[in-house]
């Protein structure tokens, strides 16, 4: 079973370009239609559960406006 | 203190060495090249830095970069060179980093001729580069007076983070002459606070730059620049005078047309003639005042020059039209013998002053004779 | 499920030696992608301290603004220049340039040319994005043949304006380079390994192996008027081809880095 993960975007950097979404191998991110950033874009965010942590949208993000975090493994999982 | 025969070009290098000279950047040309060879050899020797650029953008770019790295640093250039070179100067007095060029100038315009001019008084005294910036401009006229001048340039253009420009003809470049070398000075150990040096992890980042795109950040960067130029006209003028105690009228005539008009000088007081040398040394700031002062007492001014008469300009307007002005010069490389200029000193001591028309166009009017009757 | 993030790892977080402050860059513009990567690469190699970086002029222009250290900022083309000024005077200090193809390898072609060929032992990011960026998308010396800009409206048209410039394979041949590589920007794995290129690039540096580059093919939306994701796809039909990713130069000594 992949980890789990998630991601903050900073919304103060975020410019809503999408190349995270389109990037998201999970497919779980998208516009946040509900709300305007600081610079008056639709921040990007999670929209729905799945996101594994594997980072691709921090590396495809030309703000550098994302955290990615990933659920940390168990001893069990670690050794297996 | 002994003295030594020196070649100007080279008498340039080690006078800058002495004076702490870090980095030297430059291009080979003719009349100047000597000084780029002789510190191709001299840096290394001491362990500073040395490179022939690719060009002479290559060169001023490699001082600015040094210049903001917090070096002292030069470039020694001529005349095309200089043009070249101007693009990094406006960048350069836009960054406010300290350095030194030095423009032994030949004749011009284009590619001209490799022969002693003064043509470039307007492209480094008035500018060149764009923009509102205003370079220090020194003209020495002998090797000793260049070696005294680059060795104290470099303080002085560190005070004012601005552009120390010395400004000699080819003549001085190339000949040799007796002088004194003043004694090593040693080299700056730490870097200037605001330099671009490392942090180091040490201090808050340095950022040097030119640009400001708020119009009215750049206008405060202006009025800054302007201040300090204040500061400069204020501190740095510098001339020389010579028989002008009691002078009724007065040569005005800066680096090796200043020297040879004071051989017609010394020539026309043997003849009983009451003519004076006024030499200014800074050309930017401009002895302005002084011509003034001179305005007021004087029956007239006499400027000799080897070009147009680019600082007859600056003559006339410091005079104010208080008094005529008179203007003889050679362009394109060639030197007044002279003889020529205390001709004039006679003609004017014997038929007195006009003040009809513009001292340009009366000069002119003759030049083309004269040219005539030496060929 | 409730997410507590302190009791998960970090992934990924903004790197130190980039400033986290706006960007003056148009959204999806991957010039922050490389910034992004430079100051991992910095942060990798505890670099920022030893830093000064040479900004240019176009698009990255304000690329001072971003890194955390040490910055000037050069005339149009004269980087290399300046850069050479800085490194001869702080050899121990880790110098790098930030150009775009205009800057690079249209107005700078000499000072690139002659930096490379002394071996100045500087770092390029070299971002060729097929156009000028910062005066609105005129023909640069990278732009494709056909490829319509603001002064080739009707595409590039290479009898009357002559062809595009490889500059990675051009400074390649150079006996100074140590190292030059072009990589791409346009997806996720392409980014890893110009990540790859850009630590290599500074370890050549560092190991004062000579002059290294990285050329990065990067996307403008705004001047391709594209989308960000279309851009990406218009760089991988269009740009790739023309633009073969590699190593051009490897100096013998990194062969063998493992990073």
């Amino acid at each position: 079973m992949p980890l789990s993960g998630t991601i903050v975007v900073d919304e103060n950097l975020c410019k809503a370009c999408e190349l995270c979404i389109v990037n998201c191998p999970a497919q779980v991110i998208a516009l946040d239609k509900s709300r305007i950033t600081p610079r008056g874009f639709h921040p990007a965010s999670l929209y729905k559960e799945g996101c594994t942590g594997c980072g691709t949208c921090s590396v495809v993000c030309p703000e550098a406006a994302i955290t990615v975090y990933r659920e940390k493994r168990t001893e069990k999982e670690s050794n297996a | 203190m002994t003295r030594e025969l020196w070649k100007g070009n080279e008498a340039i290098a080690e006078a800058a060495v002495r004076a702490g000279l870090q980095a030297y950047f430059g291009y080979p040309i003719t009349p100047q090249t000597e000084a780029l060879e002789y510190l191709s050899w001299r840096l290394p020797e001491l362990g500073r830095a040395f490179l022939q650029a690719e060009s002479e953008l290559g060169a001023i770019n490699m001082v600015y970069g040094a210049a903001c790295a917090g070096a002292r640093t030069m470039t020694t250039t001529s005349s095309p060179g200089t043009s070249l070179m101007m693009e990094g100067l406006s960048y350069i007095a836009g960054t406010e980093v300290p350095m030194v060029l030095v423009d032994v100038v030949r004749g011009g315009p284009g590619l001209g001729n490799i022969a002693p001019a003064q043509g470039d008084y307007n492209q480094i005294v008035h500018g060149g580069g764009h923009g509102d910036y205003h370079p220090i401009v020194l003209a020495p006229a002998s090797i000793q007076e260049t070696i005294d001048t680059i060795y104290g340039v470099f303080d002085i253009a560190d005070k004012y983070r601005t552009i120390g420009i010395i400004m000699v003809d080819g003549s001085i470049g190339q000949m040799m002459e007796p002088v004194t070398l003043p004694p090593m000075k040693e080299v700056r150990k730490n870097w200037p606070a605001w330099a671009a040096s490392a942090t180091e992890g040490k201090r808050e980042r340095n950022v040097l730059t030119s640009i400001y795109l708020d119009p009215k950040q750049e206008e405060i960067t202006n009025l800054r620049l302007m201040k300090t130029w204040q500061q400069i006209e204020k501190n740095e003028v510098r001339y020389k005078e010579y028989f002008m105690d009691d002078a009724k009228f007065a040569v005005v005539g800066f680096g090796s047309a200043g020297r040879v008009a004071l051989s017609a000088v010394r020539a026309a007081r043997a003849e009983g003639i009451p003519v004076g040398l006024f030499r200014p040394i800074s050309l930017s700031p401009f002895p302005k005042e002084q011509i003034f002062e001179l305005s007021q007492k004087l029956q007239g001014l006499f400027v000799v020059e080897m070009n147009s008469g680019m600082m007859l300009d600056d003559v006339m307007l410091a005079s104010q039209g208080r008094i005529p002005v008179e203007f003889y010069g050679r362009m394109g490389g060639v030197m007044p013998f002279p003889d020529e200029i205390l001709r004039e000193i006679r003609l004017l001591h014997a038929n007195g002053w006009k003040s009809e028309g513009h001292p340009r166009e009366r000069w002119l009017a003759k030049l083309e004779t004269i040219i005539k009757e030496e060929q | 499920m409730t997410i507590h993030l302190e009791d998960m790892q970090v992934i990924y977080q903004h790197p130190e030696s980039l400033l986290n402050v706006n960007t003056h860059y148009c959204p999806g513009c991957t010039h922050g992608v490389a910034h992004r990567l430079v100051a991992e690469v910095i942060d990798e190699m505890n670099l920022r301290n030893d830093c000064i970086g040479v900004a240019s002029v176009g698009c990255s222009v304000f690329a001072y603004n971003y890194f955390d250290f040490d910055f000037i900022q050069s005339p149009h083309g004269r980087a290399p220049a300046m850069a050479t000024g800085v490194k001869r005077v702080h050899p121990d200090k880790v110098v790098l340039t930030y150009q775009g193809d205009g800057d690079m390898i249209s107005i700078g072609t000499a000072e690139i040319t002659h930096a490379a060929a002394r071996g100045e032992n500087i770092t390029v990011i070299f971002i060729n994005n097929a156009n000028y960026g910062m005066t609105g998308g005129q023909m640069a010396p990278t732009t494709l043949p056909g490829q319509k800009t603001t002064s080739s409206p009707k595409g590039r048209d290479v009898e009357q304006a002559g062809y595009p410039i490889r500059a990675s394979e051009m400074l390649a041949t150079l006996d100074g380079a140590g190292y030059i590589a072009r990589r791409s920007l346009h997806d996720p794995k392409n980014i890893r390994l110009a990540k790859k290129a850009i630590r290599t690039a500074f370890e050549t540096q560092v190991r004062g192996l000579g002059f290294s580059m990285v050329e990065l093919l990067s996307i403008c939306p705004t001047n391709w008027h594209l989308n960000p994701a279309a851009s990406t796809r218009w760089l991988e039909e269009n740009m790739l081809p023309y633009y073969p990713l590699g190593d051009y130069k490897v100096h013998p000594a990194l062969k063998d880095l493992k990073f």
